[in-house]
């Protein structure tokens, strides 16, 4: 295994890191990005799958970081809190604004990993009910309480899409 | 409400909102320093021991590994209250006691060194139950402390009439106070479950040496300033310190218990000569690391028909585990505290502080009053129902009035200044429904089939939203902006965007425009941390008071010009006016120059003589055939005099369930195996934890009466939401099951032992 590239795409942009030198066979793919590729906007949180602060996309899917091995990893997309919104015009993700809007966080180390949970949600499904979002987000561990303010900014972003003329329904 | 300012009251996006939203938000482990260094400690399997061997050579031989320290290689600092623990002692007291340090180049490097240390322990008797620890003959964990008894006292909350402050509260003549009362009850009860406060983010630490004598510490913190002048002086003041604060990732009081960490770091890096990150994983945070204090009380109450307490008298026996970082003064502010929502005119409550071999208990918000009325209101409410009294209108009566008084922390009598808070407790009930609701003692509200109903209340007070000193300075720009400088990190309560709110309103300029120095000791002045409530009444003032300053001094160059006095002067958005004459103007920009800053600075002293308060009202319903307690309502209810930002008062107090608060009385608890010693709930799967699909209701009341506290009369409450429920929980559960039951927490076996229809153990 020594010696071979592995190729990978991360917010768009191509990696290649060569086994035994950029990654070890035990490195997970939330120290890759941290450590590696310096993208520390992904948390670990219990490193054991159990509090979902670690999540990001894989090809669209949200996965745990910390329970996946960044030598699975080769040949897919992923895509961290740092590569949604635009990054070159700076423009944000609409759950960003509404997180933002609505304070939906407290100490902010949870809340990476929820708005990743959401973008895939919202692939799956872009109008989710509110009980349907709260079993999407189930995984995530957020021991401040902002809950109730993440499903308000939910909640926005839904009526938003459902009426994106502006007038509240 | 909400309408009498500008800025205040009305939501605003956090300052730092944009960094936490898009993930660049710079907590600890996202600092890499050049050269840094990962350090890793080796850990007692044992719950009590002697060090009789340890060898290190291995594992200094490893090329990746710069140092190893042992007991043998390190200065005699020690912490605790009084100083007991050293930062690595030849004796370990728990199962996770540090036995050596290692610093290396990788992660794998450091664990590796740590499997090669080889060590020959001398295995001593353990004990973990507090009442066996004080028994002649228990194991000993220190000598200086016979019979496990720590020293009660702390001198850093003590006062010139008083230096070591509250060590017990003894008030009036028990004995006639028993005599006087329609009811006398006693018993034994606990809240002992040692729950975890548990922040997302696991405590750490990075030290890096400027040169031979500084030391720069990054610290998950919640006062760094405070950590600065306490590891000054840990360090035998030989060193100087400078601490920065990068965003804290939760710490709900208990990162207040770093510096044990922070001095390990400090001499890995001095040792390795190189910066060092000591950061614990999950597993450390939930077996090493602070938990609620174990609290039990042998007690004795006379209450009159009328709900006029007659005496309190009991023994509390505090558990702190294997060190006491701080325990002596939550148990001084937990006697202070039961003093706000209890008013008697006869104490005799004697507090103990017991060692035991297990991770240390430390401070969590709620400091010692949740614990403490967590075990006391139990006691009461078993008084409140021989005598068929209302709860809510025995909080009523019970809570503090102006005028009245009570013994604070500094062993001082303070005569109270609050606001009338039944105006809460009533629009909380009447919220909640309370009348409909409640149908007696041990009654459930609504039986359907199997399932019932129950309500409970809980109340909460303390005094320190203007507890000790606070300083700042705000910096007057030429370009018409404006620099807070204060020494408060960001821990989730968002109160570094509410502190520049207020300097806002004061310049009344817009929040844009005014900015907030890095939480950093080497710019900021004296700060005690953002600790308690004191954010809003303590720093908020320091902070008015240095804008207050700083725009008197804008103002008298303003004068100058305008050929009037300074005191004739407003100002709004940089135009600096003639009140009456706005014609008659200038700007801020032109009074000062382009070469000209101005700083104002403001100083509060402690004010003890205010309080916050809260009152909890929970409705759950347990499952007779299955034991389940589902927490279905809560409705808490506050007056905070002025509220700052709405948006984050809600989500503070939203966290009444986490963070070792409600949940502690229905599933959150840390299991130790008293066999082996170990902590079993070593994960995130084994510690319960509430997720997004069991919410309850919650709704929030929230008062604004003016408090005679600062310009805007404002006080903090965030730390306190936590407090009233777990009490309220197992009055509820009581209720509809018509059994007491005040067990922490009231799990399934627990309710199915208390209907008869299980034999449990417990």
């Amino acid at each position: 295994m020594e010696g071979k590239a592995l190729k990978l795409v991360v917010n768009g942009k191509p990696y290649e890191l060569l086994l035994g030198r950029d990654v070890q066979p035990w490195h997970t793919l939330a120290y890759t990005l941290r450590e590696t590729l310096g993208l520390t906007g992904t948390k670990i949180g219990c490193d054991h799958g159990a509090c979902g602060a670690c999540t990001v996309l894989m090809d669209g899917k949200a996965i745990l970081s910390c329970l996946t091995l960044t030598v699975e990893c080769d040949g897919k997309s992923i895509t961290t809190i740092e590569g949604i919104g635009d990054p070159a015009t700076g423009r944000l993700d609409p759950i960003q604004e509404a997180f933002i809007e609505h304070t939906a966080f407290q100490c902010g180390f949870c809340t990476p990993g929820i708005i990743m949970s959401l973008k895939a949600l919202f692939e799956e499904n872009p109008t989710p009910t509110e009980e349907e979002v709260k079993e999407y987000l189930s995984g995530h561990f957020c021991r401040c309480i902002s809950h109730y303010h993440v499903l308000r900014a939910v909640k926005d972003v839904v009526e938003k899409r459902r009426n994106p003329d502006g007038a509240k329904v | 409400m909400g309408q009498r300012y500008r800025f205040l009251g009305k939501p605003t996006p956090r300052k730092d909102a944009l960094d936490i939203v898009t993930g660049r938000a710079k907590y600890l482990n996202d600092i890499r320093l050049p050269g840094m260094l990962i350090g890793k400690v080796l850990r007692s399997p044992y719950p009590h021991a002697i060090i009789k061997d340890i060898r290190v050579e291995k594992a200094r031989q490893l090329p990746d590994v710069k140092a190893v320290l042992t007991y043998k290689d390190v200065p005699d600092w020690k912490v605790g209250l009084p100083p007991h623990l050293r930062v690595l002692d030849r004796k370990v007291r728990f199962v996770g006691d540090a036995v050596a340090l290692v610093a290396a180049e990788t992660e794998e490097a450091a664990l590796e060194a740590l499997e090669l240390i080889e060590v020959d322990y001398e295995i001593l008797p353990a004990v973990y139950d507090v009442e066996e620890a004080i028994k002649p003959g228990a194991p000993q964990l220190y000598e200086e402390f016979p019979n496990n008894l720590l020293p009660l006292g702390n001198p850093w909350f003590g006062s010139p009439q008083a230096p070591e402050g509250l060590k017990e509260l003894i008030v009036g003549d028990v004995e006639k106070g028993f005599q006087e009362a329609d009811v006398v009850v006693e018993g034994t009860f606990t809240y002992e479950n040692i729950t975890n406060p548990l922040p997302p983010e696991p405590p750490g630490v990075i030290a890096a040496w400027e040169d031979p004598r500084t030391v720069h510490v990054w610290l998950t913190s919640q006062g760094i300033y405070i950590d600065k002048i306490s590891l000054y002086y840990l360090m035998k003041r030989q060193y100087d310190v400078v601490v920065h604060g990068p965003q804290c990732g939760g710490s709900y009081g208990s990162k207040g218990t770093i510096l044990p960490l922070a001095l390990q770091a400090i001499l890995l890096a001095k040792a390795a000569g190189r910066p060092v990150k000591l950061s614990y994983s999950k597993e450390e945070h939930l077996t090493t690391f602070t938990l609620r204090l174990g609290s039990r009380i042998r007690g004795k109450v006379g209450m009159k028909k009328d709900g006029t307490v007659t005496a309190i008298e009991g023994e509390w026996l505090v558990n702190t585990g294997h060190y006491s970082a701080v325990t002596q003064g939550q148990v001084m502010v937990g006697l202070g505290e039961a003093q706000l929502v209890i008013r008697c005119k006869n104490w005799r409550l004697k507090p103990k502080i017991v060692c035991t071999n297990r991770a240390s208990s430390g401070w969590i918000r709620g400091f010692g009053g949740q614990e403490l009325k967590s075990a006391l209101l139990p006691l009461l409410y078993v008084a409140m129902a021989k005598l068929d009294i209302d709860p809510v209108e025995f909080f009523k009566k019970n809570v503090i009035k102006a005028g009245e008084g009570y013994f604070w922390r500094d062993g001082q009598w303070w005569v109270s200044r609050v606001i009338d808070f039944t105006k809460a407790i009533d629009k909380g009930a009447e919220v909640f429904g309370w009348r409909e609701k409640w149908k007696g003692w041990l009654r459930p509200t609504a039986v359907n089939g199997p399932k019932r109903i129950g309500i409970g209340v809980g109340v909460h007070g303390n005094a320190d939203v203007g507890e000790d000193v606070a300083e700042a300075y705000v910096r007057l720009d030429p370009d018409q902006t404006a620099t807070l400088f204060v020494a408060v990190p960001e821990q989730g309560g968002g109160q570094r965007s509410n502190l520049c709110k207020m300097v806002a309103e004061v310049l009344q300029i817009p929040l844009e425009r005014v900015f907030i120095s890095p939480a950093d000791t080497n710019i900021n002045p004296y700060e005690f941390g953002l600790v308690g409530s004191r954010g809003t009444y303590a720093i908020g003032s320091a902070v008015i008071m240095a804008a207050e300053d700083a725009k008197r001094q804008l103002f008298e160059l303003a004068a100058e010009m305008l050929r009037v006095g300074p005191e004739e002067l407003d100002m709004r958005d940089g135009i600096i006016y003639v009140k009456g004459q706005p014609d008659r103007q200038t700007t801020w920009r032109k009074a000062l120059g382009p070469m000209r800053t101005i700083v104002g600075y403001g100083r509060f002293e402690p004010d003890y003589s205010l309080c916050n308060f809260m009152i909890s009202f929970v409705e759950v319903e347990v499952d007779t055939e299955t034991g389940m307690v589902e927490l279905k309502r809560v409705v808490n209810a506050t007056d905070v005099g002025q509220i700052i930002d709405p948006l984050c008062l809600e989500n503070q107090l939203n966290g009444c369930l986490g963070s070792a608060g409600i949940d502690t009385a229905l599933f959150e608890e840390t299991v130790l195996d008293p066999k082996v010693g170990r902590i079993l709930t070593t994960d995130l799967i084994d510690y319960k934890w509430r997720v997004f699909k069991d919410l309850p209701s919650i709704e929030n009341v929230v008062l604004e009466t003016p408090f005679p506290s600062h310009r805007f009369g404002a006080v903090g409450v965030g730390e306190i939401a936590t407090s009233p429920g777990p009490p309220a929980v197992v009055m509820a559960v009581s209720n509809a099951i018509g059994k007491w039951l005040f067990s922490y927490p009231a799990t399934p076996d627990k309710v199915l032992e208390a209907l008869g229809k299980t034999k449990g153990g417990h």
